[in-house]
């Protein structure tokens, strides 16, 4: 299949921006990226994006300009971004356009999200009970893990404080203040062994990427960042997901993590070995750790020697979340998996500054996962 | 408490096909796809296979709280031997009543699925 090229990437801010609407960070986010890549909006022409509660992304063309080209809304929970940038690789490789944008919004309020049980197919009930809580599924999650793969509260609170230390290098993060592994596991318990400071924050930000055919990335870029391959699934049977009233089948449960992991390895012709930089969802801590085995990173229980060496850590042999991932950027659901790529780009081009990654990283990878199962990949090299 | 215990089930399915046990459930079976689950009554007694407690009051709506206030409570999954984990709050004495595999009984199906340990049980009688 014919390669695609990544031309151009922009970010907006994250964090709390009380003066900006979604929308105005979303716009924000493609400016950026149409500068990046050195073209202008009407060079666009196929674009797909989606929030997941801040408007359509449609929308969009009346701030960017109405060139009338095809724009579709993408909704899919955390992987948004993942399948918005899916939709437009597969516009490139089909030969329907040359230049294709992805673009991924949120602005969510203070607190947890507080989902209604009749929109994700569940009986009311659920609601009412104080079930329809995101954060008790990964508690739930972990605190199984911990035990069944001797992983332990330290290991939990390394991963925050890592996450905390290089939001502190990256001037776009919103949690920018270090704090200590002491600190994290001596917080408020949210959902045991999860406490408030191993938690993500649902927040505000916008994430753009722009995709181009090979020879359109010529004129534009004579080393750019190529797509190897995007990968989007959904929960399979026996699988242990957010707002699940039941794990059916029996025995351990499937990942879709896996599923989508596997998957785009495979179609990229690389292994997990060969990543130099990572961006794992850590909606928690914990969820940073299982994922680096779901994805193939390591085998399970073997977090706890790889963190307690530093091996994920900027320094490390496989650095995860160079940017302070979810915990210290926040979580702006449709815009978190094209963030993540954003990074991955800014790592495989050196421009990372204080937390650039060292020894020229050629290959990255980025896992986004969400409810109600489901989970987007990507395969990036130099 | 006793007849309770009788009384109280949960609604599940099994495939005529494959076998396989769903909550809740369903007509279509979600393992081979086709129609033809039949309705099954869900054993009452399991174990807890994982479990975290709830620290702070859900968003009001959707979550309802007690009359007497919002206090902390465990929810998890608790393993049938059909094989299957259903999620539930889950009643005790001490939360960590709940580890290691504890066995617990099913007391309510309403508004979600109630499991409670045997130590908590038999306070309540």
């Amino acid at each position: 299949m014919p390669n695609v090229a990544i031309v151009g990437v922009g970010l907006s801010r994250f964090g709390r921006q009380p003066d900006k609407s979604g929308r105005r960070l979303a716009v924000e986010a493609v400016q950026q990226a149409l500068h990046d890549a050195g073209v202008a909006w009407p060079d666009v022409q196929i674009a797909f994006g989606g929030s997941d509660s801040s408007g359509l992304a449609d929308t969009l063309v009346s701030d960017l300009g109405l060139t009338g080209i095809p724009f579709m809304n993408v909704k899919n929970g955390c992987a948004t971004g993942g399948s918005a940038l899916l939709s437009a690789m597969s516009a490139i490789r089909s030969g329907a356009a040359d230049l294709a944008l992805a673009v991924g919004f949120d602005k969510h309020p203070r607190g947890a999200f507080d989902p209604l049980p009749e929109e994700w197919g569940l009986p009311a009930g659920y609601g009412e009970a104080g079930l329809m809580v995101t954060t008790q599924f990964f508690g739930i999650k972990i605190a199984r893990y911990t035990r069944e793969h001797g992983i332990t509260p330290t290991t939990l609170a390394k991963v925050a404080e890592k996450a905390y230390r290089n939001g502190s290098v990256n001037p776009n993060a919103w949690r920018r203040q270090p704090l200590s592994a002491e600190a994290i596991a001596a917080a408020d318990m949210v959902n045991d062994p999860l406490t408030r400071y191993m938690f993500c924050s649902p927040g505000e930000g916008g994430a753009a990427v722009l995709l181009a055919s090979p020879s359109a990335a010529r004129q534009l870029d004579d080393a750019p960042v190529w797509l190897r391959a995007a990968a989007t699934r959904t929960r399979r049977f026996g699988s242990f997901e957010v707002f699940s009233p039941a794990i059916q089948g029996t025995g351990t449960p499937s990942s879709v993590s896996s599923d989508a992991a596997t998957a785009v390895f495979e179609a990229a012709g690389v292994a997990p070995c060969d990543i130099d930089v990572a961006q794992l969802q850590d909606t928690e801590s914990g969820a940073e750790v299982m994922h680096l085995a779901e994805c193939g990173f390591c085998e399970h229980g073997e977090q706890e020697k790889l963190i307690a060496e530093g091996e994920t850590e900027i320094g490390g042999r496989l650095p995860v979340n160079t940017d302070g991932g979810c915990i210290a950027n926040g979580e702006p659901i449709g815009a978190s998996g094209l963030r993540q790529v954003h990074e991955v780009v800014t790592q495989l081009r050196g421009r990372a500054g204080d937390r650039q990654v060292s020894g020229r990283p050629r290959l990255g990878f980025t896992h986004v996962y969400g409810a109600p199962g489901i989970s987007a990949c990507t395969v990036l090299e130099r | 408490m006793a007849s309770t215990q009788q009384t109280v089930a949960l609604a599940g399915s099994r495939c005529e096909g494959c076998g396989a046990v769903a909550f809740p459930p369903s007509e279509r079976c979600m393992h081979c796809g086709v129609y033809g689950a039949s309705r099954i009554r869900l054993s009452t007694q399991g174990r807890v296979w994982a479990y975290t407690i709830q620290r702070f009051p859900p968003k009001s709506p959707p979550y309802v709280p007690p009359p007497e206030g919002f206090r902390p409570f465990a929810v998890g999954y608790v393993e049938l031997p059909e094989g299957i984990k259903v999620e539930a709050v889950l009643d005790c004495e001490e939360f960590t009543d709940l580890d290691a595999g504890s066995p617990v009984s099913l007391v309510a199906t309403e508004p979600v699925p109630r499991f409670a340990t045997v130590s908590h049980q038999g306070e309540a009688v």
